[in-house]
């Protein structure tokens, strides 16, 4: 590492930290700073006076805290078993506890809530099938329930990778010291297991909380408004622009994001001192009785079943001609896709257009701010870093706020046009949200990389520019693939911002055409089969790097 | 199935070939709107190809939100086309002066639809469409349920629908709040509120979004729902076992559209709009997708059977609208909705299930005693906080009308409706506890 601050390093460092300012800081400075604007310069508090003089606006600031309490204890309620009986247990389903932890990840929550509607709903395939048999309803979908429902059946992998990654760093003598004193069963995990893993709970528990109080999408689809993020979204399109409560609300939402990324982060922090202790063999695995057995893959079977159904409910739909009052839809047809190839083909070309140069762009600054970071001395490059992690503490909703209000008069040239009427904020907003994956893996791939490789590259004569060329950048390959590919999959599916942020059909990507086909009867099985064509380009995303990913460990295992 | 698979691979050919094209400079008409994919793919579809070398953009946004987009843009790169159903809403464009008058000269189209103007007396806008309000079922809802279908508003308050009805609330969707105003002025102030308030009692859900009725009683969630007939044509059109009938008390209000004053390309903006209404552009909304109901009469001829057609009497509306009257208290309707029906629901259900059930016992075991307790409760629950003689009183409604940023009148409205829900909320309990007392003397 050389001691010396380069121009050009200097010169890069600037030309991120001014695309970071000018589409980050300073959209969300703007937001804030008009939620406490008192409109002749100072401040005042009197817009969060109204904010809970609003009856409306009370009750959607406790039923966004209510469902997002909600959704996380629903999730742990499936995620805590699970990783409890994969990690302690001989079960043989382990790849497929694996796959349950991807599955629901593949598909957009918005997405899914149509399909959950017609299966849960209230005279759903379930309620149809329980009313049959044994004369009950169950309002899974009634209202908050229904958010709360689809939110918790998608988010809960969070809980369960983190919990799993917790619990397998357990020193196995902990819980052995614990066996030996006479604890088994359920007081084993409440006393002893449970509390070792709660860092990785926390980390995951509050991943979810914030996900789910951020969301958009899920309730509008689900025709939930008396929320939080709705309600400022509502606010901001019919009232206009000027209205304060819609960033008072977005004030609301950044303290509780960032509330939560704190404490995630803390609970992490705690976990380095659970690995001190690990005693290097895993936990030994115990064997399940017969019954404990059956409860197992009962409720395994049971979670897969459950988060199979919005994939298997939005494929029906895609296929279905009509689909009402009936436990499955009673025609089928291929209408629908042709509908969406005739009409709505520019929208997925957007998706692929949009999601791709906003990976690109994210993988270029993912690059430059791992290397600036871990390979030069420059004064506040670390800046650069937690500016860009910042970005995961912003709501999407807020995020297009801050541009609408921000760059609303600005022209752009050769645009021919307002910057926030044209295509071109879309990516620029997902490369924004989207840059904290690239950064960490980036730089993940970069502290791999011992520095003596490019001191020899140097010490060779090549320049520091042909040295990244020739020699960073191709041995990290495989960390700027992988955050490309998470950036691209998350960015095609992104809809807070977008809906906020998409004027025209012509410039829309798929989430928001998915949006507004949901709007009508006719169109939802339209909706349903761009929901499908959406899921099948997230999850070949998603296998193509966990394939690679998979690769590239077995290489460099092969070659130290 | 073959065929189909043909005619996919035929749309993906045409897909393909849409993308490869070099991007043209071709000359565009952008439609700021409120309507379905469906009806605006068909049009633009049909648009483009009359015209080669144009290009339809839509901008789909719900009605208030495409007012205040438009008025946020600076002359000259507005959008050129207003199109949407609630004429309020063109109302407020064309007294901001951001609507231009224009003639697109068709002819054939009627001046008046019953007593209403099918175009904009001022010339700012002009009816597209027609529309009616009605009640759309779920046939086998109903049939599962063994509910009788109903044909007026009045049916709706019957116990027997009691948690099988959906409505939206008029001030989050403008259609709702003409079905709402509609019913008011067919019945009289207390007499609809009246009705108003037992419907409410009888829904499962106020939803927070007019789409979510028609979905709703589409996919059979709800057995019944207040909607805009469109949704219920469309739905039975697209095969969805669904009906819908026109009440008596209805009434027929032209959906319009309209030339943005200001606009980046008018004069294609006016041609769009003289398409809309040409012969050719009016049959665009038989297509069974959009099922709405043309504004010109010739259309008609080529509709399928048993299309509803207001111009030879298969819907008879009862009630001529009062725009200007649904104006002026549109804030007082959809805030006492609000106050008295959408946030004390649960109370008020709670209340119509008490009346129901001591309505039930008392038919049982009559008592005259019980009896009056019942008329009591029924009249305490059913009776609106706000009387037609404070209604008409143009003081009280002017203070809805005030500009907003007036901090005292926001204060004195703020006072009003938090008066009206806590007032609704005593009546309902009060309600309750008469019914448990009628129900009581039946035993």
């Amino acid at each position: 590492m050389s001691a010396r601050v380069t121009l050009p390093q200097a010169a890069i460092a600037g030309a991120i930290a001014l695309f970071l300012a000018a589409f980050l800081v300073v959209p969300v400075l703007a937001v804030v700073w008009i939620a406490f604007a008192d409109g002749d310069g100072g401040l005042t508090l009197s817009h969060f006076g109204a904010f809970f003089g609003v009856s409306l606006l009370r009750e959607s600031f406790w039923n966004s805290l209510y469902v997002a309490a909600a959704s996380v204890v629903v999730a742990s309620i499936i995620a805590l078993p699970l990783a409890y009986f994969t990690s302690r247990f001989r079960l043989r389903g382990a790849l497929l506890v694996q796959t349950l932890g991807v599955l629901p990840l593949v598909m957009p929550p918005f997405v899914g809530a149509v399909a959950m509607q017609l299966i849960f709903g209230r005279n759903g395939s379930v309620n149809l099938l329980l009313g049959d048999w044994f004369g009950l309803n169950v309002p899974f979908m009634d209202g908050l329930n229904g958010v709360i429902f689809v939110e918790a059946l998608h988010y809960f992998p969070f809980i369960l990778l983190n919990l799993s990654a917790a619990l397998a760093n357990i020193d196995p003598a902990m819980e052995e010291s614990a066996q030996n004193l006479g604890a088994h069963g359920v007081r084993l995990f409440r006393r002893v297991v449970f509390p070792l893993a709660m860092p990785g709970y926390v980390a995951g528990a509050s991943l979810v909380f914030v996900k789910v109080f951020d969301d958009l999408g899920t309730p509008l689809v689900l025709n939930v408004t008396n929320m939080l993020a709705p309600q400022a979204y509502l606010r901001i399109t019919s009232i206009g622009i000027e209205d304060p409560l819609g960033y008072v609300i977005s004030v609301i939402m950044i303290v509780f994001s960032i509330l939560a990324m704190w404490l995630s982060a803390r609970a992490l922090r705690g976990r380095d001192y659970a690995t001190v202790q690990r005693g290097g063999a895993a936990a030994p695995r115990r064997t399940l009785s017969r019954w404990q057995a059956a409860l197992a893959y009962g409720w395994i079977g049971l979670v897969l079943a459950l988060v199979l159904s919005p994939h298997l409910g939005i494929l029906l739909l895609s296929f279905s001609k009509v689909w009402s009052f009936t436990v499955v839809p009673e025609a089928f047809t291929l209408a629908n896709y042709e509908t969406v190839f005739a009409n709505s083909s520019g929208m997925i070309v957007n998706t692929l257009v949009y999601a791709g140069l906003a990976a690109a762009v994210d993988v270029v600054l993912g690059i430059a701010i791992a290397y600036l970071g871990l390979r030069t001395r420059l004064p506040g490059r670390h800046l650069l870093d937690l500016g860009a992690a910042a970005a995961l503490a912003i709501p999407g909703v807020v995020l297009g706020i801050g541009y609408l209000r921000l760059f609303r008069g600005v022209e752009v040239p050769w645009l021919g046009g307002a910057l926030t009427a044209s295509w071109i904020i879309l990516p620029i907003a997902y490369s924004v949200r989207r840059l904290p994956y690239a950064v960490r893996s980036c730089t993940a791939a970069l502290q791999q990389l011992h520095a003596s490789l490019e001191e020899a590259a140097e010490n060779l004569g090549a320049s520091r520019r042909r040295t990244i060329q020739r020699i960073v950048v191709p041995l990290m390959a495989g960390g700027i693939l992988a955050g490309f590919v998470t950036s691209f999959i998350t960015a095609a599916v992104e809809l807070s911002a977008t809906l906020l942020l998409a004027s025209s059909e012509s410039m829309a990507p798929m989430s928001y055409g998915i949006y507004l086909y949901m709007q009508s009867i006719a169109g939802r099985g339209p909706g349903a089969a761009l929901g499908v064509i959406a899921v099948i380009i997230v999850a070949v995303g998603t296998y193509a790097s966990n394939r690679f990913m998979a690769g590239r460990a077995a290489h460099l295992e092969t070659r130290t | 199935m073959l065929h189909a698979i043909r005619r996919l691979a035929a749309a993906l050919v045409a897909a393909g070939a849409t993308l490869t094209a070099p991007l043209a400079l071709a000359q565009q008409v952008t439609v700021i709107t409120s309507f379905p994919k469906e009806l605006t793919d068909a049009y633009r579809k049909a648009f483009e190809a009359k015209n080669p070398g144009t290009k339809v953009e839509i901008l789909n946004k719900n009605t208030v939100a495409g007012v205040a987009y438009v008025r946020e843009l600076a002359p000259g790169s507005r959008p050129d086309v207003f199109w949407a159903s609630a004429p309020d809403a063109f109302e407020v464009l064309a007294k901001d002066k951001l609507l231009e008058k224009f003639d697109p000269g068709v002819t054939g189209i009627p001046a008046k639809i019953g007593n209403y103007p099918v175009n904009d007396p001022e010339g700012f806008y002009r009816g597209q469409a027609l529309a009616g309000y009605g009640i759309m079922w779920n046939t086998r809802y109903l049939k599962a349920n063994k509910l009788p279908e109903p044909r007026e508003w009045a049916d709706l308050i019957k116990p027997v629908y009691f948690g099988h009805v959906a409505t939206s609330s008029p001030s989050r969707s403008g259609t709702t709040h003409l079905t709402v105003e509609t019913i008011l002025q067919g019945e009289g102030w207390e007499k609809g509120w009246s009705q108003l308030l037992q419907i409410g009692g009888n829904s499962a859900a106020i939803t927070e979004r007019s789409f979510a009725v028609p979905d709703g009683v589409s996919n059979g969630q709800y057995g019944l729902g207040l909607v805009i007939d469109f949704f219920g044509l469309a739905a039975k059109a697209n095969g969805f076992p669904v009906e819908f009938v026109y009440p008596s008390v209805t009434a027929i209000v032209p959906a319009n559209i309209a030339l943005i004053a200001g606009a980046k390309n008018p004069d294609l903006g006016k041609r769009f709009i003289a398409f809309t209404l040409s012969e050719e552009g009016q049959l665009v909304l038989l297509d069974p997708k959009v099922s709405r109901l043309p504004v010109l009469p010739k259309t008609y001829e080529k509709a399928p059977k048993g299309f509803p057609n207001p111009y030879a009497g298969t819907i008879k509306p009862k009630v001529n609208f009062d725009s200007n009257l649904s104006e002026e208290r549109y804030y007082l309707v959809s805030s006492l909705f609000d106050q008295t029906i959408t946030f004390r629901h649960k109370e008020l259900v709670a209340a119509a299930k008490a009346i129901n059930d001591a309505a039930s016992k008392l038919a049982a075991k009559p008592n005259p005693q019980g009896e009056k307790l019942l008329a009591e409760a029924r009249a305490i629950a059913y009776t609106p906080v706000v009387d037609e003689s404070k209604m008409r009183d143009k003081g009280f409604l002017a203070v809805f009308r005030a500009t907003k940023k007036d901090a005292e009148t926001t204060k004195r409205v703020t006072a009003l409706e938090e008066h009206w829900s806590t007032e609704a909320k005593k009546n309902y309990a009060r309600a309750v506890e008469l019914a448990n007392q009628a129900a009581a003397t039946a035993k």
